[in-house]
């Protein structure tokens, strides 16, 4: 990694913080949890970077560590979804 | 033909990434909330198969292997877990975010020296870097889900020299940092440097206690953000990066809330056994309060909440351990039946996570606009008959407004003792979280109901039906 795309990352770093900030403010405290989990879920996404780097056809110590990461990041997805939808669902239903 | 591939992708990202901000600016209201959860979802699946076109991912098989052994315990843990169990499934989450991240780091790690590649400055700092944040990520979310579990004892955990030992431990790892971006081939430092992020990420939780959980729970979310980020700058992918930092900053969000909540700064939670020596709240005094305690049955609670003509119901985390929330709600009911108002009073930092009481409500079907902020319902509590505490404590102790020696002096509370009678179903007299007797339990207008919640709301439902 050069300097340059260092530093091109870390302005879309913090511009993204930036968004993060003006998005979660004021959110009621009834959704909390669901908010904590859906963002948890989120950042899941590590499961791109885990997939780049088991990509590779061989198995070696990258590719068996990359797949440890797959399995973990998609727990976090799948889980961290459905459990939030759960949740969301039981809000819901009550507003009739 | 390739460029035409690695664009397409590149655009896929910057569409998933739009899909999050948009689904967590729908998360904030509960009209779009669910909504805004599934395209969140949207966006991951779309996220995660332009991530398959690339063409540096060929290993499909395996991968497939792996993306169905997650989404089954994803989906098997989702639908099994119990709403009171909800923190817990939460920190678990945060610590297998946490994982996938430094191992993605790891692994580059490994490929880049495989290659025989020499790594530049900075590639060495944001692998180092996401070592140290997921690595922390993932041992701290495991410790909070051991004390949330009751695997492990959920009182702060404290040792001799605890200060000395953490910052030696962190200047360890600073020095291993340093070595490593000079000589980057030395795999040993580097594993070393593996070691001390997962002794780290223990460290940090073992001496925080289970009250103050809320706010551990939501930084460790921020947390598995930030690694996200950190991978993203390790593998050089702007979509992990976005959407960590998206992620980093709510949990930030909701941490200085839960701080606020308790009247305390960040580093008082995190630090107060981490880094000075131990005289937290949590371990001084028990603070003796003269008074005489009145006690009163279900039978006779049942009267004077079936004859009021407001009723405010305080669940605390002891509804939660119970498991109280439907027992709550027939309660609620059965008194509406009877022509009492009835609303709930909820704490922000109730609970073992934020909003922990809310979903617990939420299940037990009590509709969220019979829910009260601390900041709308206190003003209330002038014109409530009865206020019924239910496995709180230290969020109505009134010691908070007056008591300047008190450890949660100035955290703002319900305002309970305001109300004509409170009544506060509760296991023993012991004291809550912070350690503090609470002189409310000595008032003159507050009657205790010992027992567990769920047996004794259940015991009083079923004398109002008599009444």
């Amino acid at each position: 990694m050069t300097t340059a795309t260092l530093l091109s990352s870390l302005f879309v770093f913090v511009l993204a913080s930036f968004v993060g900030f003006e998005l979660i403010n004021k959110v009621p405290p009834t959704l909390h949890t669901p908010l904590m989990s859906g963002a948890n879920a989120i950042s899941g996404i590590a499961v791109v970077g885990a997939l780049l780097v088991s990509g590779e056809q061989n198995l070696n110590l990258t590719v068996i560590l990359g797949l440890i990461a797959v399995v973990c990041a998609t727990i976090n997805v799948v889980g961290g979804f459905l459990v939030t939808d759960r949740m969301l669902q039981m809000f819901k239903k009550k507003e009739v | 033909m390739d460029s035409v591939l690695t664009n397409s992708i590149e655009l896929s990202y910057l569409v998933a990434a739009s899909l999050f901000i948009l689904g967590l600016k729908k998360l904030g209201s509960p009209a779009t909330a669910r909504g805004g959860n599934q395209l969140a979802a949207v966006g991951m699946l779309i996220a995660v198969v332009a991530t398959l076109l690339d063409q540096q991912v060929i290993n499909y098989g395996m991968i497939a292997g792996g993306i169905v052994i997650g989404s089954v315990i994803g989906l098997v843990a989702a639908q099994k877990v119990e709403m009171t169990d909800m923190p817990q499934l939460v920190g678990l989450f945060n610590g297998l975010g946490g994982a996938a991240s430094a191992l993605v780091a790891i692994a580059e790690f490994w490929r880049l020296l495989s290659l025989g590649e020499t790594l530049t400055l900075t590639t060495s700092l944001t692998i180092i870097l996401g070592v140290l944040i997921g690595g922390i990520t993932l041992t701290g979310s495991l410790v909070a889900f051991g004390k949330l579990q009751g695997i492990l004892p959920g009182r702060p955990f404290v040792f001799p020299l605890q200060k000395v030992v953490n910052f030696a431990i962190l200047g360890g790892f600073l020095v291993g940092s340093v070595y490593l971006a000079i000589a980057p081939d030395a795999t040993n430092i580097f594993l070393a440097l593996v070691g001390i992020s997962l002794i780290l990420g223990v460290l940090f939780v073992i001496p925080i206690g289970g009250g103050d959980m809320p706010v551990v729970i939501s930084l460790l979310n921020s947390y598995s953000g930030l690694a996200a980020s950190a991978a993203g700058f390790v593998v050089g992918n702007n979509m992990l990066i976005i959407a960590g930092a998206l992620v980093g900053a709510s949990g930030i969000i909701l941490t200085q809330i839960m701080c606020k909540a308790m009247n305390r700064s960040i580093t008082n939670v995190l630090f107060a056994g981490f880094g000075s020596d131990s005289d937290s709240g949590a371990t001084s005094g028990a603070g003796n309060i003269e008074g005489t305690v009145k006690s009163v049955d279900a039978e006779e609670s049942a009267m004077m909440l079936g004859y009021a003509r407001s009723v405010v119901i305080i669940p605390g985390y002891g509804m939660a351990v119970a498991q109280a929330q439907h027992s709550v709600k027939e309660l609620a009911d059965m008194l509406e039946k009877q022509g009492v108002e009835v609303k709930y009073a909820i704490h922000p930092v109730a609970g073992r996570m934020p909003g922990h009481m809310n979903v617990l409500l939420a299940e037990a079907n009590v509709p969220y606009t019979q829910l009260y902020d601390m900041d709308d319902i206190n003003p209330q509590f002038d014109n409530t008959d009865v206020a019924l505490v239910i496995g709180a404590n230290d969020v109505v102790n009134p010691a908070a407004r007056h008591d300047k020696g008190s450890p949660i002096y100035g955290m703002p509370i319900l305002e309970v003792d305001k109300a004509k009678t409170t009544i506060v179903i509760k296991r023993s007299m012991n004291t809550g979280f912070s350690g503090v007797q609470n002189e409310l339990f000595f008032g003159d207008k507050t009657m205790m109901l010992f027992g567990g919640a769920k047996e004794v709301v259940e015991k009083i439902s079923a004398e109002i039906k008599e009444l």
